[in-house]
């Protein structure tokens, strides 16, 4: 399957997901938002070119916002995480390491510490933006607080049952075909 | 001036960054006008499709429950009918009634369109519904939705065949309300916390207040119906400072598990609204 197939049908999913799956859960606390959705954009390949990963997380998550009548909000977080990725991926691998032998971010590509790393500050920003932006509208600091690290960890705890779940085989690639 | 171009190239990235945070941003804080634009019926249209494709299976999970909501309602409207009462005879004679049956019918003010629930939210600090029935079918702007068990909120944006309904979740959400035992007008709003429950404020300190009281809707909205059940109060807190109290209210509906609701049209809201814009006009 090519790359863009494959990012295409993962587009569809975690929307749909997001949107008829984990909004419909009867929340267990006034924390407790379960959001996964975002990980689309972790899984994005390496080779997007900057413009175009801040581009594509917009329209994820303006995507996002038609279907919970938000327009902004989730399109306005997702763009962070889009555009400070590289950054983060530059930070934690050497270039040479990834970019030659895999196509994108995973366990296997990156090892278990940086992936974890990687993983844990975009889902942070992207939490802490995002109540962020309903904070100014609400204002109540320990709610923020609150909501931010609970929301963050049932995120990470989404995203590890995915990994478990759906083991993405990262192909090694050989030299230049 | 090379020197500019030089910089907005190799900056480029986080201009368009900057430049698609304020798009966002924009959308964001300026919903109120956005979602008149028409991009966003025609999005809502899109959604619309989406959802109710997903409705059709998710209500066959819950017929039985939403079966015994509708038996209840039934069953508290068939008790309002006139047959029902049916006082002991202390005339003498059968009087016939000579009047039209429907003779009141020209003095409706409210009518009742059922809808389907096709979308709905609780966990986002602004929640939003969307029915199965919009312009076509007689929904306008700015009606009223209730459901079987008690208000649901109102309409802020119709489509030819979706309409979006403002929740009584929503921040800027108020409806004005009395408790059904006595007087005392106050405004629900909701504090974006607990989507269980809203809080209705501005009661004054004189009434006597206990739990389980029913907050029911205002006769002088114009848009509600009068009698309609927002909740039940939950917890009374007095506001030491102000001589009012701020009551905890359970909503009567219950906003996870809502799938039928009825739009209520005002028929004379227009008659009503003309002679309110002459008398601010003079």
């Amino acid at each position: 399957m090519s790359n863009l197939l494959k990012n295409i049908i993962r587009f569809a999913i975690f929307i749909l997901f997001q949107v008829f799956v984990l909004d419909n859960i009867p929340p267990l606390h006034r924390f407790i938002v379960p959001y996964l959705y975002f990980l689309f954009i972790l899984w994005l390949p390496f080779k997007i070119s900057r413009g175009g990963l801040s581009l594509l997380g917009f329209l994820f998550g303006l995507t996002l916002d038609f279907f919970t009548k938000t327009p902004g909000l989730h399109a306005a977080a997702c763009t962070l995480i889009a555009y400070i990725r590289p950054f983060v991926i530059g930070l934690l691998m050497p270039k040479e390491a990834y970019e030659i032998s895999y196509a994108e971010p995973s366990i296997t590509s990156m090892g278990l510490m940086p992936y974890s790393v990687y993983v844990l500050i975009l889902t942070i920003l992207h939490h802490a933006y995002l109540v962020f932006l309903e904070w100014l509208e609400f204002g109540d600091f320990f709610y923020f607080l609150g909501k931010v690290f609970a929301t963050t960890g049932i995120s990470l705890l989404l995203i590890l049952i995915t990994e478990i779940l759906f083991v993405r085989k990262s192909r090694y690639r050989t030299n230049v075909a | 001036m090379r020197n500019i171009f030089l910089f907005i190239a190799r900056f480029s990235n986080l201009f368009f960054f900057l430049l698609l945070q304020a798009v966002a941003l924009t959308m964001l804080f300026r919903y109120n006008k956005f979602h008149e634009a028409a991009y966003m019926n025609v999005a809502n249209e899109a959604t619309g499709k989406v959802f109710l494709r997903y409705n059709g299976i998710q209500t066959y999970f819950s017929l039985k429950k939403e079966n015994d909501k509708l038996r209840e309602q039934n069953a508290r409207l068939m008790n309002m009918l006139k047959v029902d009462f049916n006082a002991p005879d202390s005339s003498l004679q059968l009087i016939t009634d000579t009047i039209r049956v429907d003779s009141i019918e020209q003095y409706r003010k409210f009518l009742f369109l059922p809808a389907k629930v096709i979308g709905n939210s609780v966990d986002a600090q602004n929640n939003y519904l969307t029915l199965h029935r919009g312009s076509n079918q007689g929904v306008d702007v700015n009606m009223a939705v209730v459901g079987p068990e008690g208000i649901i909120g109102k309409v802020i944006n119709v489509s030819p065949n979706m309409s979006v309904v403002m929740s009584l979740l929503h921040r800027k959400n108020s409806v004005v309300a009395l408790l059904k035992k006595g007087s005392g007008f106050g405004e629900v709003i909701w504090d974006g916390k607990d989507p269980r429950f809203v809080t209705l404020t501005k009661i004054p300190r004189t009434i006597k207040i206990n739990k389980g009281d029913t907050v029911v809707t205002s006769p002088y909205s114009d848009i509600f119906p009068a009698g309609q059940v927002v909740g039940f109060v939950e917890e009374v807190a007095e506001e030491k400072s102000t001589s009012v109290y701020s009551l905890k209210v359970r909503t009567a509906t219950n906003f996870y598990s809502v799938q039928h609701a009825y739009i209520v049209k005002n028929l004379q809201k227009s008659e009503m609204d003309s002679l309110l814009t002459k008398v601010k006009k003079d």
